[in-house]
């Protein structure tokens, strides 16, 4: 035991400052002011991967380790889409999961948003729309903000995330 | 042993790893040679459909014997072959999936879809018809899993969605209270077209979609492609670029035993596990993103070599940084080996045992802790490990826990060698240039992975274009064993032996 709390003590906080919102990222703006008038900044997210080959899992994953600490800034995953306000998407989406997405959509309270994460999220990326995928996340649900990256970093999302619950300035 | 060397020694010799040979065989062949290398122990690494110059199915099944590796080439004069299921079980879901995407079929055979779910017509095969089928709006798949019935039992479904930030697949539990009678998965979820999508892409460009086929093994994946690719143009890899490479898979070794040994705490409920383990995974993608321009490294393995010389200063900081991760992992696998709790967690959870292994054909890293002693950079090496070969991990007990020790035991090995590659790393070009080959030119290339053995069939086509690319993930061995290994466990160890495993969905939905 003593080893475990010398390590913790050894290491100590290690969390560096998170990014700011980065306007460039937001394609729709439906819901922000109504979002934040009852949740501030605190935040449920809903992962789901769609078809992605799991590289910006990884990255997401990424979000909660202790440098980027995301939920020291009031932000976690959770796990059923009945709990969240966000869903955080990453694609192509697939035929096959085509009904799964959008039933986790509509299980989603109002108001929702979502985030689509990597360059196939975005756009359909290397694998593009075929018998097999439907491409890019908005071709099946409403998309507020995109992080384009393959994989994009943990700092690109973070940002894509703030956005979304970041009212514009001029909106203020 | 006889028997079957006397098949690996009628091969005729195929592009891209020393060693590799193909032999055309008949239907009673092709079953004889099964039953041959079923009694022998050979592996079997792949098994998928193509069609010939004669624009014919042609079934291929690709084993492996010490350091040497056959394909056999199946010609069929219509849509049927002879089952090999019975002999090898990790071929049943292949052989679903070639089904699925080409329209042969094993016989007799299980005849359910398996890639295929209710997205698109039954009588549509992508890989076989160039016309795609009309969008249809998104329905139900009606799935007939294996029922379990008696006094008490019942069904519990998990997926696709699942509760983490994971892959997409159902499981079908069927338990008696806490206690796991039967497990069944279906997966093809996060399938995307990727074989028909490699044939609409150039040769020399394909590697990125390599890299994608499952993005934590990104370096085996781009790597095993450039082999194969490399081997039909008759252009290898400058010795400089193979070491890079190697650097390369062994850094994303790293990286995901890293990322596993911190998530295996946190399933048996050591969150301190995680916090220190993901740390040290961060420090090493930082120190990827300096030395080799990524964190994720998607588009270093180019054909030909290598995208980006890496400098001696910065491969020392990275040598560092791997030191310190090399003395951080010491002192953590101490404090799980201590705690009570994680050792009581991991012992004898979700066992294989080695006969079993060998049976299911069981393989990497998993087939390691059930004493599956195979290792393609030791058994089948290429350049440079031919020059320096790693010390090959092996356990027996099959659990959890002897699937964490392995982790442990080959990060540290892992570090070590990339030490030796750096110091022996030697000087020269980093990238060759690849002509387009001639059409019609078939490839192999086959790389240990941090899951396993990963190996990529490449067939070129007209004017620069792949004819037909078929990359295989060692999940595809593996997912069946783990509804073995859940058997007569309790659900809320199913977590933590699915993390034990860590399976990939999207290398093996394609």
């Amino acid at each position: 035991m003593w080893k475990t709390l010398r390590q913790i003590q050894k290491v100590g906080l290690v969390t560096e400052a998170p990014p700011s919102a980065d306007e460039t990222l937001r394609v729709r703006e439906a819901l922000q002011q109504q979002i934040l008038a009852v949740l501030g900044r605190a935040l449920c997210i809903r992962q789901v991967d769609a078809g992605s080959c799991n590289g910006c899992e990884l990255e997401i994953h990424a979000l909660n380790n202790p440098i980027y600490n995301l939920e020291g800034l009031g932000i976690k995953f959770v796990a059923s889409p009945r709990h969240a306000d966000m869903l955080l998407v990453t694609g192509p989406v697939t035929r096959n999961m085509e009904l799964a997405l959008l039933r986790t959509y509509e299980a989603t309270p109002d108001p929702k948003l979502v985030v689509a994460v990597g360059d196939c999220g975005c756009t359909g990326g290397i694998f593009g729309e075929s018998y097999a995928t439907r491409g890019r996340v908005s071709n099946v649900i409403p998309v507020d903000v995109t992080v384009p990256g393959c994989p994009p970093d943990p700092v690109k999302i973070m940002q894509g995330i703030l956005t979304a619950i970041t009212a514009r300035e001029k909106a203020r | 042993m006889m028997r079957a060397r006397w098949w690996f020694d009628r091969g005729l010799p195929i592009a891209g790893i020393a060693g590799a040979a193909r032999l055309p065989v008949s239907s009673e062949e092709w079953r004889q040679a099964a039953e041959d290398f079923n009694a022998t122990g050979v592996r079997l690494l792949a098994l998928w459909a193509t069609r010939n110059e004669h624009d014919r199915n042609l079934v291929r099944a690709a084993y492996t014997m010490e350091d040497r590796l056959l394909v056999l080439d199946l010609e069929l004069a219509g849509w049927h072959y002879p089952a090999i299921d019975h002999l090898f079980p990790a071929a049943l879901r292949m052989q679903r999936a070639a089904a699925d995407l080409s329209g042969v079929r094993a016989m007799p055979i299980d005849q359910r879809p398996w890639l295929r779910h209710a997205g698109w017509p039954e009588d549509f095969y992508p890989l076989a018809n160039r016309e795609n089928p009309a969008l249809t709006e998104p329905v139900d798949e009606h799935y007939p899993f294996v029922r379990v019935q008696g006094d008490g039992v019942h069904e519990i479904a998990v997926g696709p969605v699942h509760a983490g930030i994971i892959e997409p697949g159902h499981f079908r539990f069927s338990v008696v209270g806490e206690k796991v009678l039967k497990l069944e998965e279906r997966l093809g979820y996060v399938h995307k077209g990727i074989e028909r999508r490699f044939s609409e892409l150039p040769l020399l460009e394909a590697h990125r979609l390599a890299a994608r086929v499952s993005g934590d093994s990104a370096v085996a994946f781009s790597w095993a492609y450039c082999q194969a690719l490399e081997g039909i143009a008759a252009a290898p890899a400058p010795p400089r670029a193979a070491y890079l490479r190697a650097i390369a898979l062994e850094c994303e070794r790293i990286a995901n035993h890293l990322g596993d040994l911190g998530a295996l705490g946190n399933d048996a409920g050591f969150a301190f596990g995680l916090a220190q383990f993901s740390r040290l995974k961060e420090i090493l993608l930082r120190s990827l993103q300096t030395t080799f321009g990524q964190r994720y490294l998607m588009d270093f393995i180019v054909p030909g070599g290598v995208r980006n010389d890496v400098g001696a200063s910065t491969l020392d900081a990275l040598i560092e940084t791997l030191r310190t991760i090399e003395g951080e992992t010491r002192k953590l696998r101490t404090i799980y080996d201590e705690h009570s709790g994680v050792r009581d967690r991991f012992a004898g959870t979700g066992t294989v045992a080695p006969q079993l292994a060998a049976k299911l054909g069981l393989t990497g890293l998993a087939g390691r802790a059930s004493g599956q002693n195979y290792d393609l950079r030791v058994d089948m090496p290429c350049l440079p490990y031919t020059e320096v070969a790693p010390r090959k991990v092996c356990l027996e007990d099959g659990d959890v826990a002897a699937r964490v020790a392995v982790r442990f035991d080959e990060l540290a090995e892992s570090i070590m060698l990339t030490r030796k590659l750096a110091k022996r790393l030697p000087d020269g070009a980093i990238r060759t240039d690849v002509p387009i080959p001639a059409e019609g030119r078939f490839g192999v290339g086959a790389i240990e992975g941090w899951r396993g053995p990963v190996f990529v069939a490449l067939e070129s086509g007209p004017e620069g274009w792949v004819r037909r690319c078929h990359p295989h993930d060692p999940s595809w061995q593996n997912w069946p064993v783990l509804e073995h290994a859940i058997i007569g466990n309790i659900v809320p160890d199913f977590p933590l032996i699915n993390k034990s495993f860590n399976l990939s969905y999207s290398g093996h939905d394609l």
